[in-house]
């Protein structure tokens, strides 16, 4: 290697000019999926769908209802899956065999029976025994107590606590041993070291996936029409049955659980930041901001 | 502090043979010796973060991880093993600071949920504490924040916080950086001169010979050899305390 010190030695250098690299395919791949984009957009428009229909049954009072009760049953069966699933999780890492062979199990069953399946037993609960209760304390007929929405909260709820457990059971693996053991170094009892030193901790890992859960619950949800519960999509059916417009309204219907979805993407985003105490992630960004972000990036946020 | 006949076997590997150690109140030991040898097992039986399988260790009156009732050792529940852990501080390796807390609220988490001490009466003695390891400026930063050296001087102040009658050391400046081992060495010489019990296991030869009162060089499960740094230092007896300080020296 030479160093050249540039000082009247030899000739005076040019600067070559540099010649950026084409990107042909980028080109070639834009184009046609703008052609294709177009043939897609050519077909709908000569459908047989009638669109200016569509905004109608958007916000047709049938199409509210179901919408009012998908949010219900999505939002009490998560926090259900979510309690009982913390519950279980804690019983399948406890030292007590007895405790975490049954979490073992209840995971197993919730988690291997199809959720549509566990709508189906629920709501027929009454074929196998006409009535619930407790011998000698109280007792109920089996058929009043299981309305659709009990049905649906048992089988979307236990089967989603199943999940819920695994999920939590990971957040709280992912903490290092060497936290844990500095709690109890201090004194801490086991009960409070999770309270304090692992949950909190655990939720950084524990959100992301919680979040994408509830996105998937909000849509099965839909499964309870086959139980008769009015939600959005048998909602849509009901208001198809009587003008027979399925596509429209099952557009409609479309249309809600994007928004709901992308509502449920918004919050897991704000929920995230907001336990990312301790770490890098947790800079401080104006809500605004953070907003702006989340919907620029929505449309790609795939989960 | 007493240590009789401990025995640890890690599956089929007895890892502490037999091991018996007297610390008095006030005392700084030195454990040292060649890794694998026993000496952090030992610390973390102390502190009950081991069980042991054979032996007894008594802090304070008290058998660790047992209640004396009747002529026998009646193991105690994890709640009431973590009562007993108060009297006792441990610092590790690693630090391992409590991640999603600030410097001054990891001080506090022991005496606000443990002791029960009022959030505003220990915050200001943490602050007191913080001040003691020269971080006083440093209370709301997070442990990412901190440099090793001074996460490793919160966990001392962490410890400290717990009014402990014995604080174990388990190679507190390995991990460290060299130009930062000094101002942790130094924090804990001044701890020694305050007269707090002390078991430190380290390889700082220098730091043992200077602040301890007692060295303790094991090997192989076992003690081999235990005195004054001057005589266990300057004239081992020991062929293997011979052949490991002259690689450390």
């Amino acid at each position: 290697m030479s160093v050249d010190s540039g000082t009247g030695t030899g000739q005076r250098h040019q600067p070559l000019p540099i010649v950026p690299l084409r990107h042909w395919g980028r080109w070639l791949s834009a184009a046609a999926i703008v052609v294709f984009v177009l043939a897609v957009l050519f077909v709908l428009g000569h459908a047989d769908i009638a669109y200016h229909d569509v905004p109608t049954f958007f916000l047709f009072p049938v199409m509210l209802e179901g919408l009012w009760h998908t949010v219900v049953l999505a939002v009490v069966a998560q926090a259900a899956g979510i309690a009982i699933g913390l519950a279980v999780a804690i019983m399948r890492r406890s030292a007590n065999p007895v405790a975490s062979v049954s979490a073992a199990v209840y995971i197993w069953v919730f988690r291997g029976v199809p959720v549509l399946l566990q709508l189906l037993i629920w709501y027929n609960l009454a074929l196998a025994f006409k009535v619930i209760g407790i011998p000698g304390l109280f007792s109920v007929s089996t058929n009043t107590v299981m309305s659709p929405f009990v049905a649906g909260l048992l089988g979307l709820g236990l089967n989603e606590s199943a999940y819920m457990a695994e999920i939590i059971r990971a957040g709280f693996n992912s903490i290092d041993k060497g936290q844990i053991e500095a709690a109890h170094a201090i004194g801490m009892t086991p009960a409070r070291t999770l309270r304090r030193i692992i949950l909190p901790q655990a939720m950084r890992v524990i959100i992301p996936p919680t979040g994408n859960d509830f996105i998937n619950m909000l849509k099965e949800t839909s499964l309870v029409s086959v139980i008769s519960y009015v939600e959005l999509i048998q909602a849509a059916n009901n208001i198809a049955s009587h003008n027979l417009e399925v596509m429209e309204t099952l557009l409609a219907a479309a249309i809600w659980y994007m928004l709901l979805v992308t509502i449920a993407s918004i919050g897991q985003h704000y929920l995230e930041r907001a336990v990312a105490g301790g770490t890098k992630e947790a800079g401080r960004a104006q809500p605004l901001q953070a907003a702006r972000k989340a919907l620029a990036t929505m449309p790609f946020a795939g989960r | 502090m007493r240590i009789v006949d401990v025995h640890k076997r890690f599956g089929g590997r007895e890892v502490l043979r037999g091991i018996d150690m007297t610390v008095r109140r006030g005392e700084v030991v030195c454990l040292l010796g060649p890794s694998g040898g026993g000496k952090s097992t030992l610390l973390r039986c102390i502190n009950h973060l081991e069980r042991i399988d054979r032996g007894e260790i008594w802090v304070d009156g008290q058998p660790i991880g047992y209640r004396l009732r009747g002529g026998a050792l009646h193991e105690l529940h994890e709640r009431e093993v973590a009562a007993q852990r108060r009297i006792i501080g441990m610092v590790f390796q690693r630090f391992n600071l409590f991640a999603h807390r600030t410097a001054l609220e990891n001080i506090l988490e022991g005496p606000v949920n443990v002791l029960g001490i009022p959030r505003a009466a220990a915050m200001e003695r943490g602050r007191q504490f913080l001040a003691r390891v020269g971080l006083a400026d440093w209370a709301n930063n997070y442990p990412a924040e901190l440099s090793g050296g001074q996460q490793q001087r919160v966990a001392i102040a962490r410890a400290l916080a717990m009014e402990p009658k014995l604080i174990l050391f388990d190679e507190p400046t390995s991990a460290l950086d060299p130009e930062l081992v000094g101002e942790v060495l130094d924090v804990m010489r001044a701890l020694a001169k305050e007269g707090m019990t002390m078991i430190v296991v380290t390889h700082e030869v220098g730091f043992a010979r200077e602040v301890g009162d007692h060295a303790v060089f094991m090997f192989d499960g076992r003690i081999a050899e235990a005195g004054s740094p001057e005589q266990v230092f300057g004239n081992p007896r020991h062929d293997r305390t011979r052949q490991f300080l002259a690689k450390v020296l």
